[in-house]
């Protein structure tokens, strides 16, 4: 057992320490915070301020827009095309606004010409200010008093709820289940694939080194085998807590360095978060008003869903899959390394390793749009797919039964292979010189 | 065999459609240095795999001592690869240190003996170099070093000197020859015959997966000897050669300097004496001595002997 150990800690710390390694630990957490931290931060980007020249044939709105911190609005009784002409000729003129004087029938028409483009933010305050005061004028022109418009207003949001076997009710909101499930699933997809293609990489470097031959004399060839796969499991693991700790770390860093430097106002009365999550959304030019409505509650939902999630389940059942999955096809890999003498000979063995990984990657797609089916059911408790089927499928609920069966089924699974792969492994490694095909490997199962 | 320290008995193994070894049996003595010969292709490499229980025999017995040979004794056998190679990238130091634990020393003694080593062969200045930054010599010295760290009871080379410059070779030479003062056990397979000469007390060689000669290295001479002697003499070759009689049989003669020297081979059952007689009558004799046969001569002949009974046995 010492030996292992030790061979473990070698495996380990020769990994840690590579430049690639640290170089990975560092630019993942910070891609993923730069995909939630850069767009906020652009929008939020209001460096420039925007003098707007108002030319209003309706005369309904001259005075009634009030310059904000970063907006000015000159109101002109110019033509347009004089007004237009004072944005080419004059420096102090960023933006003509033009309104039309039949606005009360139809808002087409609006215009916004530009010399430099103004910022999303003064787009978006020009427009809600036109939007509320030209309500406010329907509403006194129909009759209708604000605060009756207020009580009619209604929001409806669906409120999804689970029922499981025992009666007992969970909401859930679907999409969210689906990014956490397709999230999980592609790590593991991913981790499977880069550290047990470096336990591939590590077998061979020690034949064409021929450093085994002096190892083989000092430990069994099994406790080598093992002392590498478990070595760089650790490996990833630690990669994987590092970039949680970063992850996590920055985004919550990044968060309070904007929200110190920017007020509530300018942020046109969200919070960060809803600047964050409406800005995901791709919303088109007509429907902004609604969506700005929609995200209002659509966001209490998100939350609320988030809340929902089992993170306690997921997150154990993610460490216990991509360490499961992880054995499994780390052992085939140094099966594999064994058998070749180059990285260039292993391709053909790698072929029918990387099917099943590849397959149920493939199909996580079906299996978001039907978790309950029973070919996921299946995929999920392969051993082969259930890493990332069942991943996927967590989220979405997974009765306990299915969930402890799926595991059982993985352990045996790993156990099986890292014994098949020990008996290749222990073979292969003081084989050179020959061209394995199926059937040699066949037979190096059968020595003793 | 008062000690021997390790033993085979009636081994056999043989892999897919090739016997690597047939009944071999060897007995080496502790505090010796054993030559395991023989041609590429004999079973040497297979031998050692087995006693390194890097592969189990199909049939017989091993023995370290008085025991079985089992795992643990490997922290008492030191082994040396013929192909034989290193981490590239790992540092010289951690390195050694890491394969000297592996064969059972605590860190602390490892580095205790490691710095010794590293004086003595001047390579300080190496630890923490990585191993694909030395050259060929300085990884050689470094693989050396690593396989006699733990000082082990025995020392299995396989091809020590292949590869290696004549200053080097001659370096493990000392170490070999000082580790065999210190008490250790030397096993070393090889073709360069000089060496066999030079340093094994005894020797097996294996050719076609058997044992085909073995023995004391003084003794096995004695018995290839073929009674040739060689003479430095001054006068002329004619009379020389008539004064062989029925003694002698010139084998080769030519100048040697100022003088004359040939072989000469004992027939019909003479003494040296007699010839030495003869020869003295008609020449000034210089110098007269025995030629022992080489190793290099007596491999040659082994395998040769043995490839013609392996034909009659057929036949």
């Amino acid at each position: 057992m010492n030996k292992i150990l030790l061979i473990i800690q070698r495996e380990y710390l020769t990994r840690v320490r590579q430049k690639s390694f640290i170089i990975m630990t560092i630019l993942g957490p910070v891609l993923m915070a730069g995909i939630f931290i850069v767009p906020v931060w652009l929008a939020l980007q209001q460096s420039d301020d925007s003098t707007v020249l108002v030319v209003d044939d309706s005369f309904l709105f001259t005075d009634r827009m009030q310059n904000t911190e970063n907006i000015t609005f000159i109101y002109t009784t110019e033509s347009l095309d004089s007004a237009k002409s004072a944005l080419t000729a004059e420096e102090g003129v960023d933006a003509v606004l033009y309104i039309h004087k039949d606005i009360m029938t139809t808002t087409k028409g609006i215009q916004l010409v530009y010399e430099t483009q103004p910022s999303i933010h003064a787009i978006r305050h020009i427009e809600t200010v036109l939007s509320n005061d030209i309500e406010k004028f329907k509403l006194a022109k129909y009759g209708i008093n604000q605060a009756t418009m207020d009580a009619a207003k209604t929001n409806v949001s669906l409120v999804t709820k689970k029922i499981d076997e025992t009666g007992q009710e969970n909401s859930a909101n679907t999409e969210v289940s689906m990014m956490v499930g397709l999230f999980s699933g592609l790590l593991i997809y991913m981790f499977i694939f880069l550290y047990g293609v470096q336990v591939m990489r590590g077998v061979i470097e020690e034949k064409t080194s021929r450093i085994i031959e002096v190892i083989i004399s000092s430990v069994k060839p099994f406790e080598l085998m093992m002392g590498k796969i478990i070595g760089i499991a650790l490996v990833g693991l630690t990669q994987f807590l590092l970039w949680i700790v970063l992850t996590t770390s920055l985004i919550s860093g990044s968060q309070a360095i904007i929200e110190s430097q920017f007020s509530k106002d300018d942020l046109g009365g969200q919070s960060i978060e809803e600047v964050m999550s409406s800005n995901q959304v791709a919303v088109p030019q007509e429907a902004e008003e609604e969506v700005a409505q929609f995200n209002e509650a659509a966001l209490d939902d998100f939350m609320k869903s988030f809340d929902t999630i089992n993170f306690a389940v997921i997150i154990g059942s993610f460490l216990f899959y991509f360490l499961g999955g992880y054995l499994l096809y780390s052992a085939l890999f140094a099966a594999v390394g064994s058998a070749v003498d180059n990285e260039a000979d292993s391709q053909q063995f790698m072929l029918p390793i990387t099917i099943p990984i590849i397959f149920s990657f493939v199909m996580a797609q079906y299996v978001i749009s039907n978790p309950e089916g029973a070919l996921s059911f299946w995929l999920s408790i392969i051993p082969f797919t259930s890493p990332i089927i069942m991943m996927v499928r967590i989220p979405f609920g997974v009765p306990y039964w299915e969930l402890a069966l799926s595991m059982a089924m993985l352990v045996i699974g790993f156990i099986g292979t890292t014994w098949l792969a020990g008996r290749i492994y222990r073979t292969g490694i003081l084989m050179y010189g020959k061209k394995i095909n199926y059937k040699e490997l066949w037979k190096w199962l059968r020595y003793h | 065999m008062t000690n021997p320290i390790f033993r085979a008995e009636h081994v056999s193994k043989a892999y897919a459609g090739h016997v690597a070894l047939r009944d071999v049996s060897i007995s080496v003595a502790e505090g010796s240095i054993f030559g395991l010969l023989g041609p590429n292709g004999a079973g040497k490499t297979s031998l050692i795999r087995i006693i390194n229980q890097i592969t189990a025999p199909d049939t017989g017995n091993l023995w370290f001592g008085n025991e079985r040979l089992q795992q643990h004794h490997l922290h008492r056998i030191g082994y040396l690869p013929e192909e034989r190679g290193l981490y590239k990238k790992m540092k010289v130091g951690e390195q050694a240190l890491y394969l000297a634990q592996l064969k059972g020393l605590s860190k602390k003694d490892a580095l205790i003996k490691l710095k010794y080593w590293f004086e003595k062969f001047e390579i300080q200045t190496w630890w923490n170099k990585k191993v694909e930054e030395l050259s060929k010599g300085m990884a050689q010295k470094v693989q050396f070093i690593v396989t006699v760290l733990h000082e082990p009871q025995l020392l299995i080379l396989d091809e020590p000197f292949s590869g290696f410059d004549p200053i080097n070779t001659n370096l493990i030479k000392s170490e070999i020859l000082e580790l065999r003062k210190k008490g250790t056990t030397i096993i070393f397979s090889t073709h360069n015959m000089g060496s066999v000469e030079e340093l094994c007390d005894n020797i097996a060689l294996i050719n076609n997966a058997h044992v085909i000669l073995e023995g004391n290295v003084t003794e096995v001479r004695n018995r290839f000897r073929s009674h040739v002697y060689e003479v430095q003499f001054g006068g002329g070759m004619m009379d020389f050669s008539h004064s062989l009689g029925t003694y002698g049989e010139l084998l080769s003669h030519g100048p040697e300097g100022s003088l004359m020297e040939a072989k000469v081979k004992l027939v019909n059952d003479a003494t040296t004496n007699l010839l030495l007689g003869n020869i003295m009558r008609a020449v000034e004799v210089h110098g007269f001595r025995e030629v022992m046969p080489s190793m290099n001569d007596i491999f040659i002949r082994a395998v040769e002997e043995s490839k013609q009974e392996a034909k009659s046995v057929i036949q």
